[in-house]
């Protein structure tokens, strides 16, 4: 259902490539020339987070792979959701916090002056715990993000929806209906919309903080698919309290711990999900997934 | 006291706490109701084509109100056209921008004192402010200016009101795919915002276009020969005709101004409890 | 394998042009939210500025405690107080009026009514606020000026009391609505305490709601003492505005307020007298401002009391 979107990303040129202004086709190509890695790794170096003077995270180093789920795990409150707003610089709009440490996205520093926050935002969804979608027709929610980069021309925009919503999986069950307004959607049908529109800034990651936590078991089971399609073509990086729903879905896991109230939480351990949660290395990391504490 | 006679005392209590507090809502309603009525019923027989289509002639006895109902959509459209944007953002600010601060603690004060302000200490700042020292002259502009300043609490407080009921989620959902502050503001914000913001506004515009006592001394005439042309004009206006034939038109005609007042009511009025009515019916459908 | 560009590269984000158009529209916000203060200050200074000649030519102690109010005589004689207790006399009929009948009116649509019952109360409310002063005074005219001459056989029914009557109709909006929020404000959890202890709904209303919203109803009267106070053209109409020393309210007096308006018609631009109607509109600005101001902190303590 993905194949619209894998051809794009996959393929020489962009699907829309008949329409394209030439000097964006040329800035297409030099764009591909340059970059020969695959694109959407990020780096973590020392990072901490204070929110006035209360340090909520410390000394978190942490690779993330392209094109791969990393799972985010630990107890309420470690400051899980904090270290995914570092990713898409979101504590930006919350005022008080500070950010400290290093983070790369390919190489490049996001959390500097040079980095527009606005722009780094298109190259990094997010999906939020709730579904919010705009109070707005299905289309509109989807069109939203192209239209803020810009895009107006209506060809574009439909394959876009259309391309965004079958990433999410969401197409067969509104492709009928796409003026139909999003309040009208079910919860998991939101969501999926909230994923779809993220899909269409063509982002090189999406950031995901609980997106199945609202949802029943068959929406829960509906978004862990997407996220197993989109992971050929996106990193991902997902916040979960579910741990067999970590086990099933990444590829590698983080645990985070705050051991006191008033001591900033760390980054216990980070590797791969299979090897985290067969046999950990930190006894804190076993206890928490086994369930004795958290 | 036996528990019973206490209980019993209770119930006569309670009884007649709903009897006084209900008569008085209910004396509330009559009074409202016969101000209505009041109105209706001596302007009622007033309103036809010629009242509505004709100028004033021997001095208001005879004739219609076409240049009074006409001055008055002028002053208040452009009422309208400077409180509005002017209103809208600072809501915004107040909403979305205002830091939480001591400045801002003033700002809110000095909207709350604002709205407490008397009419007619409007009608001399506007003299004094616009008509005078700006050279405006008593005109449209000038009077729209004064109402301006009588109505921009209203319609900021009614904007601020509407921008907080909208989720934070909405706003956060926006950012994260790239928008700008002001665009989320503009493309999501406003536009959920939107049957708050117009129905506070429409109530604040309703209200302003009663008013007399600010555009005594800056703009309204008694009189006037032609309709108005531009802003620098002069106008007529229906509660400045109401008030000036009342008191300096002797043997003024009643059924005219009564008439007059039943279109000014009418128009007021109909538009604010609409407007309010509206306003609650969405409030109670869109939950987010 | 070739990479695709995401939008956000292709399009370069936001141009230079975007960039500076928000800057525009981002200093307009700016601007516009500071403007109450700036509005606010520039009507204390121009009302200031325009006093100046009559503080020193009159004075502010003579003309606050001078009862003889002559301003066309030569010279003119610029005795504020009748004016001043003209105001509080009406203003005073007009709380006899609206203060018990709006606080017990709050208290039904807030305590004893249904959601059909409260809309229709709030849509009666919000019409009587829709209404035009001036169209009050008309009625005034009409039918209370008559009825007072009537009832207490006077030579004329232009009186303060007339006045006042129609002043509290018309304070009624503001007192109900300012009283009926704070009866609403006043948390479930503390009526169904009193509830569970065996209350009826009226003990409950008078031994715990009431003194819960006592401050907001004070800020309600409050504020319904400030409409009243600068009421204009109501009272113009109806008080026969004899500028005497006010010893009945069935005498005519003449209010801040209506003299401002009666009077800025016929004077000379620059003149003392002029002048002075601005100083009779600062000493207004300043009383209502005052009471405004405490409406306000109380209400504001009111909002943190029932934060959490
Ligand atoms: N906006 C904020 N201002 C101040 N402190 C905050 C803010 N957001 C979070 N915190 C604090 O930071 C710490 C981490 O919060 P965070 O929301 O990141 O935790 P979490 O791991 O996502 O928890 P949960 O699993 O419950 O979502 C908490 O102690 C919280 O109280
Ligand atoms: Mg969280």
């Amino acid at each position: 259902m993905v194949t619209a979107l894998l051809l794009e990303r996959e393929g020489a040129a962009p699907l829309g490539a008949p329409h394209m202004h030439v000097r964006e086709a040329a800035e297409v190509a030099t764009r591909d020339e340059a970059s020969s890695t695959i694109r959407g790794s990020f780096s973590l170096t020392g990072v901490s987070v204070a929110y006035g003077r209360d340090q909520v995270i410390e000394g978190v180093d942490m690779e993330i792979p392209p094109r791969s789920v990393t799972a985010l795990i630990g107890p309420s409150g470690c400051g899980k959701s904090t270290l995914l707003r570092c990713l898409n610089r979101m504590n930006d709009e919350l005022g008080n916090v500070t950010v400290g440490g290093r983070i790369t996205l390919d190489g490049v520093d996001i959390m500097g002056k040079a980095m527009d926050p606005v722009e780094l935002r298109m190259r990094v969804g997010q999906v939020f715990q709730r579904p919010n979608p705009f109070p707005m027709s299905i289309y509109d929610n989807v069109a939203y993000g192209p239209r803020t980069q810009g895009i107006r021309r209506k060809a574009e925009l439909d394959a876009l929806v259309e391309e965004s919503l079958k990433g999410s999986a969401l197409w067969d069950e509104v492709k009928k209906s796409l003026k139909k307004h999003a309040f009208e959607l079910s919860g998991g049908q939101q969501q999926r919309l909230c994923i779809a529109r993220a899909l269409a800034t063509k982002p090189e990651v999406i950031l995901m903080d609980e997106p199945a936590s609202a949802l029943d078991p068959i929406s829960t089971q509906q978004i862990e698919d997407t996220i197993a399609k989109l992971k050929d073509s996106v990193t991902i990086v997902i916040v979960t309290h579910n741990m067999q729903q970590a086990a099933r879905i990444s590829d590698q896991t983080a645990f985070m711990l705050r051991e006191s109230l008033e001591a900033p939480a760390h980054l216990i351990e980070i590797g791969d999900t299979k090897k985290m949660f067969t046999n950990p290395d930190d006894p804190r990391t076993e206890s928490y997934i086994t369930g004795r504490f958290g | 006291m036996s528990r019973t006679s206490r209980t019993r005392r209770a119930r006569s209590a309670e009884a007649v706490a709903r009897i006084l507090t209900g008569g008085a809502a209910l004396g509330v309603v009559a009074v409202a109701l016969f101000v209505l009525g009041y109105i209706v019923y001596n302007g009622i027989g007033a309103i036809d084509f010629t009242f509505l289509t004709d100028v004033p002639r021997d001095r208001g006895r005879e004739g219609g109100i076409l240049p009074v109902i006409v001055g008055t959509i002028w002053v208040t459209t452009a009422t309208a056209a400077l409180t509005l944007p002017i209103g809208v953002l600072a809501g915004i600010y107040l909403s979305e921008y205002a830091p939480r601060n001591l400045a801002t603690r003033a700002i809110r004060l000095a909207i709350t004192n604002m709205a407490g302000v008397p009419s007619i200490v409007y009608g001399l700042f506007g003299l004094a402010a616009f008509v005078l020292t700006a050279g405006l002259g008593r005109s449209i502009i000038a009077s729209a200016l004064t109402l301006t300043c009588m109505t921009l609490p209203v319609v900021i407080t009614a904007t601020e009101e509407a921008l907080r009921q909208i989720p934070q989620d909405l706003r956060q959902a926006s950012l994260a795919l790239g928008a700008t502050r002001l665009r989320t503001i503009y493309k999501v914000v406003l536009p959920a915002a939107a049957p708050g913001i117009i129905t506070g506004s429409i109530l604040g515009l309703a209200r302003a276009a009663g008013e007399t006592a600010p555009i005594l001394f800056t703009g309204a005439v008694f009189q006037m020969r032609r309709l108005p042309e531009d802003l620098s004009s002069q106008f007529m206006s229906l509660p400045y005709h109401i008030y000036a034939q009342v008191t300096s038109v002797p043997g003024w005609n009643r059924t005219l101004v009564w008439g007059t007042a039943l279109v000014l009511v009418a128009g007021v009025s109909v538009v604010s409890v609409i407007a309010a009515l509206w306003r609650s019916a969405q409030r109670r459908r869109v939950k987010w | 394998m070739s990479i695709p560009p995401s939008h956000g590269e292709r399009r370069r984000g936001r141009t230079t042009m975007r960039r500076a158009a928000e800057g525009v529209v981002l200093a307009f916000i700016y601007v516009c939210g500071w403007l109450a203060i700036i509005i606010l200050a520039a009507i204390a200074l121009f009302l200031i500025l325009n006093s100046v000649r009559a503080l020193n030519e009159a004075g502010l102690g003579s003309m606050l405690s001078g009862t003889a109010w002559y301003p066309t005589s030569n010279p003119g004689k610029f005795g504020m107080l009748p004016l001043i207790l003209g105001s509080l006399l009406v203003t005073a009929v007009a709380l006899v009026v609206s203060v018990p009948l709006g606080v017990a009116a709050a208290v039904f649509i807030s305590e004893f009514s249904g959601t059909g019952v409260k809309d229709i109360m709030k849509s009666i409310i919000e019409f009587m606020a829709a209404v035009p002063s001036v169209v009050y005074g008309l009625i005034g005219v009409a039918v209370v000026i008559p009825l007072v001459k009537d009832v207490f056989a006077l030579n004329s029914g232009m009186t303060a009391l007339a006045g006042g009557i129609v002043l509290g109709v018309m304070s009624l909006p503001t007192v109900i609505s300012i009283s009926e929020d704070a009866l609403h404000a006043v948390p479930f959890d503390l009526r169904q305490g009193s509830a569970a202890l065996g209350n009826t709904r009226w003990q409950t209303t008078y031994k715990v709601t009431i003194p819960a919203a006592s401050s907001g109803i004070f800020a309600a009267v409050m504020l319904g003492l400030g409409r009243a106070i600068g009421e204009t053209m109501a009272v113009l109409m109806l008080t026969g505005n004899a500028a005497i020393m006010p010893t009945s309210v069935l005498e005519s007096v003449r209010t801040m307020t209506g003299t401002i308006a009666a009077e800025m018609g016929e004077v000379v631009q620059g003149g003392l007298h002029y002048s002075v109607l601005f100083a009779v509109g600062l000493v207004l600005f300043v009383i209502t401002f005052a009471i405004n101001l405490a409406a306000d902190l109380v209400l504001e303590g009111q909002r943190k009391r029932w934060r959490r």
